[in-house]
């Protein structure tokens, strides 16, 4: 399964993704320059977390003009598996691929550290391989992870099971303190309306090996192979 | 040439968490009736030319780019 990492001008963990995607799950990948406008042969894309044209005028809001993102559209309305991670989940709300907006940390802190998410939604195609429910320890690091949307938007990801991942205590109690950032309903991650984009905060592709602190980033990783072979 | 200023705000629903901070930094200079503080951006833009279309031209800049509609309001005015 052919995967594709794109990397803009200030992307930073597109060599995380890379590395992850090659060497743990031992599948072909390429990265992909921002300038591309030919994904043809990629069965999963990436959109690496980073500070893509410096978070300049508003986190991923220039990088989703770049040439490459007409052919990450329709990649995604073809139904390709696309994921995006940190600045890749601003730059995917930032084009309305999936739906609200990431805002500043409600605390203004820059958060760098390991946190626990639920896996809200088992059944889709980044989270085939966890158990319902499942406490994943998974890093975090942003300034602007703060996911905020409107009251229908909210309302569609609940009574649709479109929340991926929440932020959750190690018991997996959805709490306020576990909430990092300030985000409506502790959201970590979130499912566009086919089921085939995904958008997250957490770094899964920094925790696929035990020395690394945590292998749980690989629950998400494999399960989007999974689902591809399958 | 035309001059375009562009304001661009958070909607008022949104936690403004610098402009809050910013509040507490004024209040601690003794500034002590301050009820908020809310912040944006202001953007000036310098065009080569005021055609007919400029005004539609600048509210597509502000609804593509220049705000995000889903968390912010903006508005502008042709400064010559």
């Amino acid at each position: 399964m052919k995967f594709g990492v794109v990397q803009f001008p200030g992307s930073n963990c597109d060599q995380d993704a890379y590395f992850a995607v090659r060497d743990v799950l031992k599948q072909p990948v390429e990265y992909i320059w921002h300038q591309s406008t030919d994904v043809s042969g990629f069965d999963c894309i990436i959109l690496p977390g980073g500070f893509s044209y410096g978070d300049y005028l508003r986190t991923g809001a220039v990088a989703r003009f770049s040439p490459v993102m007409n052919a990450v559209q329709e990649f995604a309305d073809k139904g390709g598996r696309l994921i995006g991670i940190c600045n890749g989940f601003q730059i995917l709300c930032e084009a309305q691929l999936v739906p609200g907006a990431l805002i500043p940390n409600n605390t203004l802190r820059f958060k760098c550290k390991y946190v626990n998410v639920k896996v809200a939604n088992n059944t889709s195609d980044f989270s085939s391989k966890c158990k319902p429910g499942q406490v994943l320890s998974i890093p975090i690091a942003h300034h602007g992870g703060n996911y905020y949307c409107d009251s229908d938007t909210l309302k569609a990801l609940e009574d649709n099971n479109r929340v991926l991942l929440r932020y959750c205590d190690a018991k997996g109690n959805v709490t306020e303190e576990a909430n990092p950032n300030g985000s409506l309903n502790n959201i970590a991650g979130i499912l566009n309306d086919r089921g085939n984009v995904a958008g997250m905060m957490p770094h899964p592709e920094r925790a696929v090996e035990p020395i690394l602190g945590s292998a749980d980033g690989v629950f998400i990783l494999g399960s989007i192979v999974e689902r591809l072979e399958s | 040439m035309a001059k375009v200023n562009v304001y661009v705000t958070l909607k008022p629903s949104l936690l403004d968490a610098q402009g809050k901070v910013v509040q507490g930094a004024l209040e601690n200079l003794g500034y002590s009736t301050i009820e908020s503080v809310r912040m944006g951006k202001f953007i000036e833009i310098e065009l080569a030319e005021n055609g007919v279309a400029l005004e539609q031209a600048i509210d597509e800049m502000c609804r593509k780019l220049l705000a995000n509609p889903n968390i912010e309001n903006y508005r502008f005015e042709i400064a010559e």
